[in-house]
């Protein structure tokens, strides 16, 4: 059974006296009300007598080390009065080494001064991103002009991560779509009696955009993580470091393989996606609204033109550079612990989908400027 | 800066990041052949040290020569070709975690030498023999210990036959006898090919065992306050926070009142 803390004041000494056990003690009340009194009252004396304490764990240590703590502040006397060995040593050894850590930054939460930091930080990033982008460029030149220290090796195996390995899941995420599209359209299209019409909707909204949207999503989850969480656990092992002092460009080593890669897969996935997304829509149309096969077939060929095709792949394309360019990016600059490859995941994720919006807004701004 | 017996020169060497400064105008220099160790308390700025030295970050101020070529100066181009005569083991070996161990040591012969496959493949078996791995050519990082690890690490470290080895805390995270063997090894390789080797430690076993020179850095003063041989640096030491890192924490006078 737990005691409590008995203490009192009697003219400029604040007597507490410490009896029986003090196991587990959560009576935050009176471990508040003892602190107040330390901290206001009248008193130039502590004294402490634990001539009949039990038994004690933390709990105890932790409020003679408040009140230790508030009598130095107030630069009044503290008086311990048989305490147990252990006791006294526990406190000591709190009190053995006082680094005084360095007060942190003080940062107004908003002022000119965090405006400026902000923008500046930001200036920063953008810097550094143009400034990847240009060593990735330059990266392409020298594979171009034969003088890349990249392995073929490595652009092998990430031709089969991103081609072959990644075919299975853009296949039924691009089958499901193709389905759901078709469901949707053949709701107000079966209303009026057009649900013939499904399969052009599937095939033109696939073509068109959905098949590189889909592709580009299931690659930035899949490779362009998988990119970023790889380079980052190598930055996390020193093997950059190793790379560096190799004399090796990592851009070179480890970002070109990958992006090359990637750039070359996305148009082909990105077919692949439209041709899955039709035969989903192809499986509604023939099996839930009765269009016969070979009319479906007709449709959708009927459908699928030159420009929306060129179109859906060439978003593929920029969807490509796009995912490696995050996926690299985040890797090369992840931090130096666990958490930072999780963190850079995240992000490469995140931007990649991001910047997918973007390009596909500034793509279709200007293919309706162009009428294509 | 043409002293031959000299391989590392720094000269007012300041290292740190930003405004935060850990190591102020330091002058060392590292002889040709010696077991030069790096040693201080946590923090003082050893590793940062050793990241400069191995071209890694660019010193605040300051000159590193190596083998008398201006290293901080220099363009990068140069300074590959500098750091082709070097090797570093890090701390956790940095292996190549795609590639077998025969893979991680053939890559900078691949890339820096015009061998064919065959003299390649050879070169790294006797590499890997020179440091116990001998038979574990086709072993990934993953399917080996972390001593082994160290020792793939050195093998890939001395493929290029470098002129000096710099070693990132090589004992840590090592048991007492694979440690002992990583210091034989260190030894063995500084004996027989001649290698300058630069470890940058806090293992006293080790720092007594294997080195021959050596600085203590000062965290608190940013600066170096002991220089010479480890062994003759315990039996007269510069100062009380030496002779309390060397001896594992003893206090110098309490020593003497004895």
């Amino acid at each position: 059974m737990n005691e409590d803390l008995k203490y009192e004041i009697n003219k400029d000494l604040l007597k507490i006296t410490l009896s029986g056990d003090y196991l587990l003690y959560d009576n935050q009340k009176q471990k508040s009300a003892l602190y107040d009194v330390a901290k206001n009252s009248a008193i130039n004396k502590i004294a402490i007598d634990a001539k009949n304490l039990g038994q004690w764990d933390s709990t105890l240590v932790v409020i003679l080390f408040e009140l230790i703590k508030i009598a130095d502040f107030r630069k009044i006397n503290i008086e311990p009065k048989s305490f147990p060995q252990g006791l006294s040593s526990l406190i000591n050894l709190a009190f053995a080494v006082n680094r005084n850590p360095p007060s942190p930054e003080q940062k107004s939460s908003f002022s000119l001064e965090a405006i400026g930091a902000w923008g500046y930080d930001i200036y920063k990033s953008f810097c550094k991103g143009l400034a990847f982008i240009g060593q990735s460029i330059k990266a392409f030149g020298k594979v171009i002009i034969g003088k890349s220290q990249m392995r073929g090796i490595d652009f092998s195996f990430a031709l089969e991560a991103c081609s072959l390995n990644a075919l299975p899941i853009v296949s039924l995420i691009s089958f499901m779509v193709g389905l759901i599209l078709a469901f949707v359209g053949a709701v107000q299209l079966s209303s009026f009696g057009a649900q013939i019409y499904v399969a052009s909707l599937v095939t033109i909204g696939m073509t068109r955009i959905m098949g590189a949207i889909m592709t580009g999503i299931i690659m930035a989850g899949r490779t362009g993580a998988s990119y970023a969480a790889a380079i980052g656990t190598m930055q996390v092992n020193e093997e950059i470091d190793a790379l560096k002092t190799m004399g090796i460009n990592p851009v070179d080593f480890l970002v070109t393989p990958r992006m090359l890669a990637l750039v070359v897969t996305m148009p082909i996935l990105t077919m692949w996606s439209d041709i899955m997304g039709m035969l989903g829509g192809g499986f509604v149309g023939v099996t839930m609204l009765g269009i016969p096969i070979q009319k479906y077939y007709e449709m959708s060929v009927n459908a699928i033109s030159l420009n929306n095709f060129l179109v859906g792949i060439f978003h593929g394309f920029v969807f490509g550079i796009v995912i490696a360019v995050c996926g690299c990016y985040y890797g090369i600059y992840c931090g130096r612990n666990a958490d930072s490859v999780g963190v850079s995941t995240t992000k490469a994720v995140v931007s990649a989908i991001i910047w997918m919006i973007v390009m596909t807004g500034i793509i279709t701004v200007i293919c309706q400027e162009l009428e294509i | 800066m043409s002293d031959d017996t000299k391989q590392i020169i720094a000269e007012k060497l300041t290292v740190g990041y930003g405004d935060n400064i850990l190591l102020k105008e330091i002058n060392f220099n590292v002889n040709k052949h010696d077991i030069f160790v790096i040693m201080g308390g946590s923090g003082c700025g050893k590793s940062s040290l050793l990241r400069v030295l191995t071209g890694l970050v660019p010193p605040i101020s300051g000159k590193i020569f190596i083998n008398g070529k201006n290293f901080t100066g220099t363009n990068q181009q140069q300074k590959k070709q500098i750091m082709q005569d070097s090797g570093i083991l890090y701390q956790s070996g940095a292996l190549f975690s795609s590639m077998t161990l025969a893979e991680n040591v053939a890559l900078p012969l691949q890339l820096y030498r015009d061998y064919t496959d065959e003299q390649i493949k050879e070169l790294v078996s006797l590499k890997l023999a020179l440091v116990g791995l001998a038979g574990f050519e086709e072993y990934y990082p993953s399917e080996i210990s972390g001593g082994m690890k160290k020792r793939a690490g050195l093998a890939r470290a001395l493929a290029l036959d470098p002129e000096i080895v710099y070693f990132d805390e090589p004992s840590a995270g090592l048991d007492p006898i694979s440690s002992k063997l990583l210091d034989d090894l260190i030894l063995d390789i500084n004996h027989s090919l001649g290698t300058t080797i630069v470890i940058v430690t806090h293992e006293l076993a080790s720092i007594f065992a294997i080195g021959n020179n050596s600085i203590f850095l000062d965290g608190t003063s940013k600066s170096i306050v002991g220089q010479g041989n480890p062994v003759e640096m315990l039996k007269n030491p510069p100062n009380e926070t030496v002779y309390q890192f060397l001896t594992r924490g003893k206090q110098k006078d309490a020593q003497k009142t004895k």
